[in-house]
């Protein structure tokens, strides 16, 4: 089982969002964050004035895979994220020792995709 | 105004100057931090309530009351006793400039100001500072001398750009100024308050030809006029001086650029045509774009730019009419007409408002500062003067707590 965790920009959120469940992942958390990578936010202007900013908004998307799923998905989102620009993100994958279901107690990757192929509906 | 016409029109001017406060607080409070803007709003507002008060009480008999010497007014018309019809319509249309004036002043001070002392600060000002300069302009000596001021330019917008200088010098900077940026939260509030300030004005400048007549047209066309054309000056210097490459046309810009084409034609508004207007628009917007980075080379917090746009402005439009006044409109001339003297006693009438509102107003600065205290703590300024001041908040994001005693 493995974490994925990716920071894209803010205008990439819907097409991260469909790409991911496209490539057949049935559930995701998604967080507004702040921040910066290598290259800082933005320039405004307010009545002549330059304010720089420090951090830019963006979404964190956290998914749960098997490790079976984890290229396609992986490469899925990168797919949906990527304009060939700075800024476009990072995707980091961890391994997950182990998941539980809160209602049922079950626990391992069925929690994820239950038996029967999720059919269930079963969700991270 | 002997006419039901001229009533009416009075009657929904005074409605349509009061409508700009509302206005002005949602301009401003667009500006400040998104922790600050209930206080933002609050000091325009709290101007309606005390104001009005002063205004009926004494304020009204002050400013336009025949005291002789054309200094000042008397106490003739305590509690508006003795005014009815008309003259009693009049003090209403007037009490609305009366409210927005120190309202005004509220933009230099934002975000750092205890509202206690917010509160005595207009009090003593709409008592020592405004009634003496509105008698001098419309009842008194600086009118008599041959200055003319159509609907505010000096009685307004000098006379509060002046008095925001002197109270950010006693008030001190925002905590993290110059350096810190204050980022304007919500420009679309600022959008909506220039947009109420602008259809307000109509009132302010048709209504002060007080009557329904043909120099009240005169005054609504050369209103719209001038703040259209602020735009455009404010885009030129945009386009001309900033410092970004590209440059580009900023919406925080547009409405700045409005609001200084509408304070520079408000002295002229009745005595300049609509093609004079032009003039006063582009040069306002023009020359207001430069004004408002005045604050960062003397180091005052003027923070959201009183000084830059309604006194550089009020010059402006006050200084424009010296040149461009024009008897066919409303018999008096300026330079370009022949009358060079006009010109000299506006010079004369700017510096005669802009001395005395500074003097006084600092004054009183210090004296609400040495009494019950002009700044917030520091602590509360950071936290932000909505929860601290206040105990409100202008957006509630998130969880909302239960209720006291509601469980």
């Amino acid at each position: 089982m493995k974490l994925i965790v990716a920071y894209v920009s803010n205008h990439k959120f819907a097409d991260v969002e469909t790409g991911l469940l496209e490539s057949g992942v049935t559930g995701m958390s998604v967080s507004p964050v702040r921040g910066f990578g290598q290259r800082h936010g933005p320039v405004e202007v307010y009545r002549g004035r330059e304010f720089e900013a420090d951090s830019t908004p963006m979404y964190r998307f956290e998914v749960f895979v098997s490790d079976d799923e984890l290229d396609q998905t992986v490469e899925a989102l990168r797919a949906s994220a990527y304009t060939g620009k700075v800024g476009d993100g990072k995707i980091m994958v961890l391994p997950v020792e182990d998941v539980m279901r809160i209602r049922t107690g079950e626990r391992g990757m069925d929690v994820i995709h239950p038996p029967g192929d999720g059919d269930d509906g079963g969700s991270a | 105004m002997d006419n039901p016409g001229g009533i009416a029109w009075i009657i929904t001017s005074s409605a349509l100057v009061l409508f700009m406060t509302p206005g002005l607080a949602l301009f401003y409070g667009g500006m400040v931090r998104a922790k600050n803007v209930l206080n933002m709003l609050m000091m325009s507002f709290s101007a309606m309530g005390v104001v009005s008060v002063i205004w009926v009480a004494i304020g009204y008999s002050l400013s336009f009351g025949d005291g002789g010497g054309g200094f000042i007014g008397d106490f003739g018309w305590f509690g508006l006793s003795g005014l009815e019809g008309e003259d009693l319509l009049v003090a209403m249309f007037q009490l609305t400039f009366a409210i927005i004036t120190p309202a005004l002043i509220s933009g230099a001070v934002a975000g750092r100001m205890k509202f206690k002392a917010w509160l005595l600060f207009i009090t003593l000002w709409s008592i020592l500072v405004y009634p003496f300069v509105t008698h001098w302009a419309w009842a008194g000596w600086i009118g008599d001398m041959g200055a003319i001021d159509f609907a505010g330019g000096l009685v307004v917008h000098i006379n509060a750009g002046v008095a925001a200088l002197a109270v950010v010098m006693v008030l001190g900077p925002r905590l993290g100024f110059p350096k810190t940026p204050f980022r304007p939260h919500s420009l679309p509030l600022t959008v909506i308050g220039t947009g109420i300030l602008w259809f307000g004005w109509f009132g302010f400048n048709a209504g002060s030809a007080l009557a329904a007549d043909g120099v009240a047209i005169n005054a609504l066309i050369s209103t719209q006029v001038g703040a259209g054309t602020g735009i455009l000056g404010w885009f030129i210097a945009e386009l001309m001086h900033d410092k970004q490459s590209p440059r580009r046309m900023t919406m925080l810009g547009a409405a700045s650029g409005a609001v200084a084409g509408l304070v520079a034609i408000t002295p002229a508004a009745g005595f300049v045509g609509p093609g004079a207007a032009i003039v006063f628009g582009l040069v306002a917007g023009y020359v207001c774009y430069h004004g408002v980075s005045l604050k960062y080379k003397f180091e005052w917090d003027d923070s959201l730019d009183v000084i830059g746009i309604h006194l550089v402005g009020g010059v402006v439009g006050s200084v424009l009419l010296g040149l461009f006044a024009d008897s066919n409109v409303n018999g008096t001339d300026g330079l370009f007409y022949g009358n060079a003297v006009l010109l000299w006693y506006q010079i004369v009438a700017i510096v005669a408002v802009g001395a005395f509102s500074f003097v006084v107003s600092w004054l009183i600065a210090k004296v609400v500062d040495v009494t019950v205290g002009l700044r917030a703590d520091a602590d509360d300024e950071a936290r932000g003067l909505d929860l601290s001041l206040h105990e409100e908040r202008g957006y509630v994001w998130g969880t909302i707590t239960a209720e006291r005693g509601d469980q």
